[in-house]
């Protein structure tokens, strides 16, 4: 066997080593990295459990959470707190409601919040970001010109303090429970937008894109098959960490007064907001929803983490 | 240098344009108009046809919105609905309290923030390293508010260490200079006035630290795990150089960096903070003062603190890009 062979087939074996060893595309491989991670699998657990509270929590539910069962026992008793007992495992509320039933339903409605807001804030964020690294990218000189306005316009929105922008929309739009959603989906917005439009520059610069434009590929054809599916990524984590902060700019808006005006449905952060004239006598109803806030916004957090190190192309060997 | 300081003033201008623009849209959608924001929800009929002739609401809209942009410029916000004073000096005299509060805050953040981040990367998988980015985890997590009331009802209210709300205990007698009580005391020689105002920044300054911080171990740790894999230092300590040498000339200098651009991306955060915090401690900067005008309806306060935040925070970005070319020159290239 002459030399050359023998390099050859050394090559050859090497090549199909990396191929078993790394093999499938960028998802799968993701997908086994987020498997095998611990940080998934606590961030996920919690976020299942968060999303089966909120579906089934209002059947399950032990009393009705707006219905002033106790009233009489803590009227009649000013200012001592039921803590925890047979009938109410978390104890009452100064209005005699059941806690526990409360913060079972009120995770479906502070779900809704996140969800609903960081939907708003994916789709339009997406789309003027989407339009906007298109544009620039394949567009030419008009192209750059609407990404400049579209870019302008995203700076406006970062110009102002996240929580200032939501108050800003909140005080436009009046105060009520879509408001909410909007305010909080709005400050969602440019992180969207200029996270997708910088992922769509990084890939349109990569040679798959030269091969796609020198085999005459269509323009369009390019972008949405080729470019956006790739850019997708960190779109994708953001939105698992923006349900997080969603969650908690929410609980922020109802602490300022401008959260859902029906305080008498449950939701976390109305609660917490509730809660926070008799923190000092009794911090427990406080706790709970600051709790749920918290352990949820984790769970988002860590599976989001998880997320962005499965998909971070530096640790991929 | 210049150019790069040019070009980014130019790019303000659309940018605070539009954002004066939404704010003419925001005060002319307001119930009853400019005329209502500015005599307040119980003004009679007369009273705001008077205010609406004075103002000139029949000419048309962009002449009206050169006019308001005239005062704008001379920063007439009008008066607030509240105490009836000019915002413009409502918001200078709080002003400082705020700043005080960021800066204390900002200040642990970045003292312990730091020396943390790069311990925990130094240590990698140990208790310290788990202990470090799990706290930090939760730090993003909390909500800033419900901070505030568990620092203030343990160290305040319970354990009676620290004072639960203000920024002068009642009784001292400060001469004021700067706004700063802390700086006044230290000025005027008032060191009680001085340790006064400083027991009152810790637990809000403390609650306001906790998102500036966890971001700041999170990416100092990041940073220095980066850095820690690069050649160069590898080279470093090849050559035999002695270990403090490398770790503070080539691992911490270049892995502050992104730490340096995030400490000032920051400042947005604790200025949203500022509005959360404040309240739970009724600081009496401007963040109390946003919460009591949003609770009152104080619209002109409302929208002129906000312009005036917008116009500080984009100045703040600005500076931070530039202090970013100065230390690192391969941005400048650019």
């Amino acid at each position: 066997m002459s030399k050359t062979t023998e390099k050859i087939d050394r090559l050859a074996e090497l090549t199909t080593r990396t191929t078993t060893a790394s093999g499938g595309s960028l998802w799968t491989e993701a997908l086994r990295r987020l498997r095998s991670s611990k940080m998934a699998l606590v961030g996920g657990t919690v976020m299942a459990l968060f999303i089966v509270i909120a579906i089934v929590g209002p059947w399950v539910a032990p009393y009705d959470p707006t219905a002033q069962t106790w009233r009489d026992e803590v009227f009649t008793n000013r200012g001592v707190f039921i803590g925890p007992r047979g009938d109410n495992w978390l104890g009452l509320d100064h209005l005699g409601r059941d806690m526990f039933s409360r913060m079972l339903v009120g995770a479906r409605q502070t779900l809704l919040v996140g969800v609903v807001s960081t939907v708003l804030g994916f789709v339009v964020g997406a789309l003027v970001g989407g339009l906007s690294g298109a544009a620039l990218a394949f567009g030419g000189k008009a192209g750059q010109r609407l990404d400049t306005v579209l870019m302008r316009f995203i700076d406006m929105m970062l110009a102002l303090p996240s929580l200032l922008l939501a108050v800003s929309v909140a005080a436009i739009l009046g105060q009520s429970l879509t408001t909410v959603m909007i305010a909080v989906g709005v400050i969602q917005i440019p992180v969207f937008a200029r996270l997708l439009r910088g992922s769509m520059l990084a890939q349109a610069g990569s040679d798959y894109v030269l091969a796609a434009r020198a085999l005459g590929v269509r323009r369009r054809r390019i972008v949405l098959a080729h470019v956006l599916p790739n850019s997708l990524g960190p779109v994708i984590v953001q939105t698992t960490l923006a349900l997080a902060t969603a969650i908690i700019e929410a609980a922020a808006l109802s602490y300022l007064g401008l959260g859902n005006p029906d305080a008498s449905q449950p939701e976390w952060g109305v609660m917490l907001s509730q809660a926070q004239r008799f923190f000092d006598a009794e911090p427990m109803m406080a706790v709970y929803p600051a709790l749920g806030i918290i352990i949820t916004a984790l769970g988002f957090t860590l599976l989001g983490e998880a997320m962005r190190e499965a998909l971070d192309p530096k640790l991929r060997s | 240098m210049l150019r790069l300081i040019v070009r980014r003033l130019l790019q303000l201008i659309p940018t605070l344009l539009g954002l004066s623009v939404l704010l003419f849209a925001w005060l002319h959608q307001l119930p009853g108009g400019p005329a209502s924001a500015l005599l307040g929800e119980r003004a009679t009929e007369e009273d705001r046809r008077a205010i609406e002739e004075a103002l000139g609401l029949d000419d048309p809209v962009w002449v009206q919105y050169a006019r308001w942009m005239e005062r704008l410029v001379r920063f007439d916000f009008g008066e607030s609905v509240r105490t009836g004073r000019p915002v413009w000096e409502e918001f200078l005299q709080r002003f400082p309290a705020t700043v005080e509060l960021a800066f204390a805050a900002m200040l642990i953040a970045v003292v312990v923030g730091i020396p943390l981040g790069y311990f925990a990367a130094r240590r990698r998988g140990t208790w310290l390293d788990l202990t470090a980015v799990s706290g930090s985890l939760i730090g993003i997590c909390i909500p800033v508010f419900f901070l505030g009331f568990i620092l203030r009802a343990v160290f305040a209210v319970n354990l009676g260490w620290l004072p639960s709300f203000g920024r002068q205990s009642t009784g001292i007698d400060a001469t004021e200079i700067t706004g700063f009580y802390v700086l006044d005391g230290l000025l005027t020689g008032e060191w009680d006035a001085s340790w006064d105002a400083l027991q009152h920044l810790v637990l809000p300054g403390l609650a306001l630290a906790s998102i500036p911080l966890a971001v700041i171990v999170r990416i100092t740790r990041a940073s220095v795990l980066d850095v820690l894999g690069e050649d160069y230092v590898r080279t470093a300590e090849s050559k035999g150089l002695r270990r403090r040498v490398v770790r503070g000339r080539h691992v911490l200098r270049n892995a502050l960096l992104p730490v340096v651009t995030t400490v000032g991306l920051l400042t947005g955060s604790l200025l949203s903070g500022a509005v959360l915090t404040e309240s739970v401690f009724a600081f009496g900067g401007i963040g109390s003062f946003i919460r009591d005008a949003i609770d009152t309806r104080d619209y002109p306060v409302l929208m002129g603190f906000i312009l005036f935040i917008a116009l500080l925070y984009v100045a703040i970005n600005l500076l931070v890009d530039i202090a970013y070319s100065i230390i690192d020159p391969r941005v400048r290239v650019n």
